[in-house]
């Protein structure tokens, strides 16, 4: 063994590797492409089945902690605060509160939606969880925390056991709803207040 | 070191496929079973720790919408392996070692059915140059038995004597899947499936889940009447390119098995994580345990062999025969990764 190949690094130099005839000029490779597809049988599970179901039949099911009494839509079938199955199903209003939304500008693979749109998590009336939709029927800058909206559905004999039967949430038109609870928030409401672009105050002036 | 020990285990009856429960809805029971058999809540646990893998569910981050099952809110010390909940379970025991806390939830569950298990694992090999040719598990592991066989080492009637075997022990136990008594012979007339691996040498493909309670010391003793004590856990990795490793031993289990102290006492009963028969034969010679007569008693993972679980199913199988008095020592191994690449070994013990 020669001294530079027991110790390649101590110049800097790489270490030399002596390809066979055949492979010499050969191209270095610098990238692999190496497809792969994985197809999936999903199960939805028992609470979100009964909650599509009500969907195709253009009723928005939630699902009520036993324990708590908080209701979650979409239902998982698990209440995150008591580890227990939520069984109680809910019924709720097609009316909510916009509790958060960003603006997409960029195109993803897949997506037909016109740029920009807004996606928005969505607080029904009743629930304690909010679900993520579309709003639309707005320009994309006047959207806001706290603004009421409420489900546009695809007309009756299109409905199907997917959240695509919403085709997307509307302004109602009613006053901004500035205390709407924002979940997993315990300590108050201040978001609501960013309505108007006015800073939130912390209603217990703890800020 | 802390004496921690197994106080509580529970799993869900293996099936082929759970179809009308999601992840969450199959793992709530099991993880309410195992605080309720030893008095406890999430309240009363100090970390929690699970094992899944995204890739068996087909959905990215499912392991959080599981953690939903145990009620993460207030916010809880959580932590999660992409691997099987035995090694979860030695997380957690490097957690209590530390001394913050004193008990530990660990869980594992795994819906294998979902997708074509054989070809979601090759996901798990080397990305350039082994997982775009597609070698499936049953592929890989028959290479591995081939070379086993070849060594002179093992026989295929030798191997159909270990599904015979597993088979006929899982007869008593209520949570297998696969459950039959038949001679070894006859299972020799069968076609092979994957040369020279016939279908009784391999697992079932498996929906289920695992939990077990850890707790240290006094933690432990307060409630259970016999903890099955931890005494030694080690594990232990092999290079991921399978032509690095000698396939018909397993450096990592044998090293692991010396670290944990496997032969430094009487064993009254082994759960090897063995997915295939030939896996069993060498695991027993990495372990010392080539004529032992009381390896997997549950059937093993030749019965059920659900994914991220089967491993710490064999901890809890160990360690429930160690609470109820049949043994007073026992090896639980667990493994992860194509032809037995990593290996975990824990000997757990009982106080007289």
């Amino acid at each position: 063994m020669t001294a530079a190949a027991s110790t390649p690094h101590s110049e800097g130099a790489p270490l030399a590797i002596t390809l066979p005839a055949s492979l010499q000029g050969v191209e270095l490779v610098r990238s692999v492409r190496t497809p792969a597809q994985l197809d999936y049988q999903f199960t939805a599970g028992a609470a979100t089945s009964r909650f599509l179901r009500g969907i195709a039949q253009k009723k928005i099911l939630g699902e009520r902690c036993p324990v708590c009494g908080k209701v979650y839509v979409p239902p998982r079938g698990a209440c995150p605060r008591d580890g227990v199955p939520t069984s109680e199903q809910v019924e709720l209003p097609h009316v909510g509160t916009v509790t958060s939304f960003c603006v997409v500008n960029v195109a993803f693979y897949g997506s037909s939606m016109e740029l920009p749109y807004t996606s928005a998590n969505i607080l029904l009336d009743g629930s304690h969880l909010s679900l993520m939709h579309l709003i639309q029927e707005i320009p994309a800058d006047q959207v806001r925390i706290g603004m009421r909206v409420e489900a546009v559905w695809v007309p009756d004999d299109e409905l199907k056991p997917t959240l695509e039967s919403i085709k997307w949430f509307r302004p109602t038109g009613e006053p901004d709803d500035v205390n709407v609870d924002i979940p997993g928030e315990d300590h108050g409401t201040g978001l609501g207040s960013w309505v108007g672009g006015v800073a939130p105050i912390d209603p217990r002036g703890t800020h | 070191m802390r004496d921690v020990a197994v106080i509580s285990f529970a799993q869900a009856k293996n099936q082929r496929r759970v179809a009308d429960l999601n992840e969450v809805e199959m793992l709530m029971p099991v993880t309410g079973q195992v605080l309720d058999q030893v008095g406890m809540t999430i309240d009363d646990i100090g970390f929690t720790c699970s094992g899944s893998s995204d890739y068996l569910a087909g959905v990215g981050f499912s392991f959080v919408s599981t953690l939903d099952g145990v009620g993460p809110w207030p916010p809880i010390q959580e932590s999660h392996v992409e691997m099987d909940g035995a090694f979860a379970l030695y997380e957690a025991w490097v957690k209590i070692q530390l001394g913050e806390i004193d008990t530990a939830l660990v869980y594992c569950y795994s819906k294998s059915s979902p997708g074509d298990l054989p070809m979601v694992l090759t996901r798990q090999l080397d990305p350039y140059t082994v997982a775009p040719l597609w070698p499936d598990t049953v592929s890989l592991a028959a290479l591995q038995a081939r070379a086993l066989i070849d060594a002179g080492r093992t026989t295929e009637p030798e191997m159909a004597e270990v599904a015979a075997r597993s088979r006929r022990s899982a007869l008593d136990n209520p949570n297998a899947q696969l459950a039959w008594d038949r001679p070894a012979g006859d299972l020799l007339t069968e076609d092979y499936h994957v040369a020279p691996l016939r279908k009784h040498d391999c697992a079932p493909i498996t929906d289920g889940a695992a939990a077990v309670v850890l707790a240290a010391g006094d933690a432990a003793r307060r409630r259970v009447e016999r903890p099955a004590w931890i005494r030694g856990i080690d594990h232990r990795i092999e290079p991921m390119a399978l032509g690095l490793r000698d396939l018909t031993v397993s450096a990592s289990t044998r090293l692991a098995g010396e670290k944990a102290g496997v032969a430094d006492g009487p064993v009254d009963v082994a759960e090897l994580h063995a997915p295939f028969t030939h896996q069993e034969l060498i695991l027993r010679e990495a372990l010392g345990l080539v004529d032992h007569q009381n390896v997997n008693p549950s059937g093993g993972a030749l019965s059920a062999n659900p994914m991220l679980a089967a491993g710490l199913i064999r901890i809890g199988e160990v360690a429930t025969r160690i609470s109820s008095g049949e043994a007073d020592r026992g090896v639980a191994h667990a493994t992860s990764g194509p032809c037995l690449q990593q290996n975990l070994v824990c000997v757990l013990e009982g106080e007289s």
